[in-house]
């Protein structure tokens, strides 16, 4: 019989503090663990609160969603596109490299020895020679022309020696250049460092305007969320006057809005995610078509999981953080009269 | 339980709503105060709930200096409070048993405890049987009873109303004065602001009159007529 009055086992490990208080008129007192559980039960309540609250007024609250969506989709598409386009270059590393085309005519062994002459030079680090076939059968391979050379009666490629200078000093680069285009066997030298520097240098831009935009962004964002908390509070400014009547602390009366903002942030962070996943589902067919014609077997990265995390995680704390801003702002203002 | 010396209190209009005020009032008192509106009584009785601080002068309640209340503070010597208002404050956008749970879901009840002291507040005023209603479908009377189980839920010491009965008729009014009397009875100290004299003479309690800002009485109007 004992055994069915007794609470559940959980509760029975700590004695209700409620119990041993004292009654009578003193103030009711509320035991430490009492307040911490009910301070979990409340952050639990006011998460679904926001959630509610979010689906009760479902046009106002998609609205601010998508206007964040589409803030957070710009820069984080802007992002994979240059991520992917890095991807599509790999290789073209920003290591100069100069590639010496040799007269056709060239022999072999001429041209070996050469090579070996210059894997001595101090200012060499690696030489790689590319035969006339070897060439060939490259292109072949990559270029999507194979067929096109069949039809020739003979092999229209030169030699080639890579040379990858130890120094990408320009002056030593230059002198490199000019040393190589004075042999008997060149016939032209390409410095072909410019152009991958080039691009090295406007993929940073690119990362670099997509950071600024992202921040420009993040800021509209933010006072997005700002405005849509600040009219929450005005919405609920009576219930704000009560329950600090009654003793509610500010940390109480901000909680719900602080769930709110978070909650337009995850929200409009997910979309946002969603939103460049279907971009990249749109564009992969045409770009995988035109990755074959150029015979490469590129395809577009999705935005992932690294992105879901990443958006979710960052639209959320741009929300929070555009709460607070709101709240302590204006629920401090709101003081009963 | 609650003393008032020498207290001023002047509105950043310049206008001055309390001046010089020195009172007393016991553990477990009962008391009424009264006046003209713009007398004093609202700045009383904001200047004993927080809402304002004093110009001059010290107020002390339950050995609580409020001149010393940093503003962090405020809220926990709130929860020491029963506050009834005479527009009730409800909220129409939750139940009976929500509006009157605020206080303890503010102070960090636990929701068993919860359960019980509502239902314990509710019972008390006779309004157990409408926890679940809106408090907007329910009578002025009982909407004011709601006010009151909420202000008492946390067991206050001290429990102050602001013309509780300001909107009621005669019978409902008393019926509220019953109630208020029911708590002063197991030793919860009141204090009423009323310009219902008729009323207040009938209760037979302490009466403090205000007018202009000063205190011009303080005394039991029934064993001597005073205004």
């Amino acid at each position: 019989m004992n055994q069915r009055t007794k609470p559940s086992p959980a509760r029975t490990a700590s004695p209700a503090p409620e119990r041993t208080r004292s009654a009578g008129a003193v103030t009711a007192r509320t035991g430490v663990g009492d307040r911490f559980s009910s301070w979990l039960d409340h952050h639990r309540e006011m998460w679904k609160e926001s959630w509610v609250r979010f689906f009760a007024s479902p046009m106002s609250s998609s609205m601010t969603a998508l206007v964040i969506a589409i803030a957070l989709a710009l820069p984080a598409a802007l992002q994979l596109g240059l991520t992917n386009f890095q991807k599509a270059v790999a290789g073209w590393d920003g290591q100069p490299q100069i590639s010496v085309f040799l007269h056709k005519r060239a022999k072999e062994s001429a041209v070996t020895s050469f090579a070996d002459d210059l894997r001595g030079d101090p200012l060499v680090a690696e030489v790689t020679y590319i035969s006339p076939e070897q060439a060939l059968a490259e292109f072949q391979q990559s270029s999507g022309l194979g067929d096109a050379l069949l039809g020739m009666d003979s092999n229209p490629l030169p030699a080639v020696l890579l040379v990858r200078p130890r120094s990408s000093e320009s002056t030593s680069l230059e002198a490199l250049a000019t040393q190589l285009r004075e042999s008997a066997l060149t016939d032209s030298v390409v410095l072909d460092m410019a152009w991958v520097q080039r691009l090295a240098n406007l993929t940073a831009l690119g990362r670099r305007m997509s950071l600024g935009l992202a921040f420009l962004l993040a800021l509209g964002v933010l006072l997005v969320v700002v405005n849509s908390i600040r009219l929450h509070i005005e919405n609920r400014r009576d219930e704000i006057l009560v329950v600090k009547l009654v003793g509610a602390t500010d940390a109480f009366v901000r909680r719900p809005f602080l769930y709110t903002g978070l909650v337009y942030g995850l929200v409009g962070g997910l979309v946002a995610w969603l939103l460049v996943s279907i971009g990249v589902w749109m564009l992969a067919g045409p770009v995988s078509g035109l990755a074959n014609l150029y015979g490469s077997g590129f395809r577009l990265d999705g935005p992932g999981f690294t992105y879901l995390v990443g958006l979710a995680g960052g639209a959320a704390l741009l929300g929070l953080t555009g709460a607070w801003l709101a709240v302590a702002r204006h629920i401090s203002a709101i003081q009963p009269r | 339980m609650i003393q008032f010396d020498n207290v001023n209190k002047r509105y950043e209009s310049g206008q001055d709503a309390l001046g010089r005020v020195s009172l007393e009032i016991d553990r477990a008192e009962m008391v009424f105060l009264t006046g003209h509106s713009g007398a004093g009584k609202s700045t009383l009785l904001k200047l004993l709930t927080a809402i304002e601080r004093p110009t001059r002068g010290s107020i002390i309640v339950g050995g609580q200096n409020l001149n010393r209340l940093r503003n962090g503070q405020i809220p926990y010597y709130r929860r020491n409070l029963g506050i009834v208002f005479q527009n009730h404050q409800l909220l129409f956008d939750r139940s009976v048993f929500e509006n009157v749970a605020l206080p303890l879901s503010v102070s960090g009840c636990s929701k068993r405890e919860v359960g019980r002291r509502v239902r314990a507040a509710l019972d008390k005023v006779g309004l157990l049987h409408k926890e679940k209603q809106n408090p907007i479908v329910l009578s002025g009377g009982e909407q004011q009873r709601v006010g009151i189980a909420r202000a008492v839920v946390n067991k206050p010491a001290l429990l102050v109303a602001d013309e509780p009965t300001g909107n009621l008729d005669p019978k409902l009014s008393e019926e509220i004065m019953g109630l208020f009397r029911q708590f002063n009875a197991v030793g919860t100290t009141v204090l009423i602001a009323s310009h219902d004299l008729e009323l207040i003479a009938r209760m037979r309690q302490r009466v403090l009159t205000l007018q202009q800002g000063q205190l011009i009485y303080d005394g039991y109007p029934s064993r001597e007529p005073a205004y």
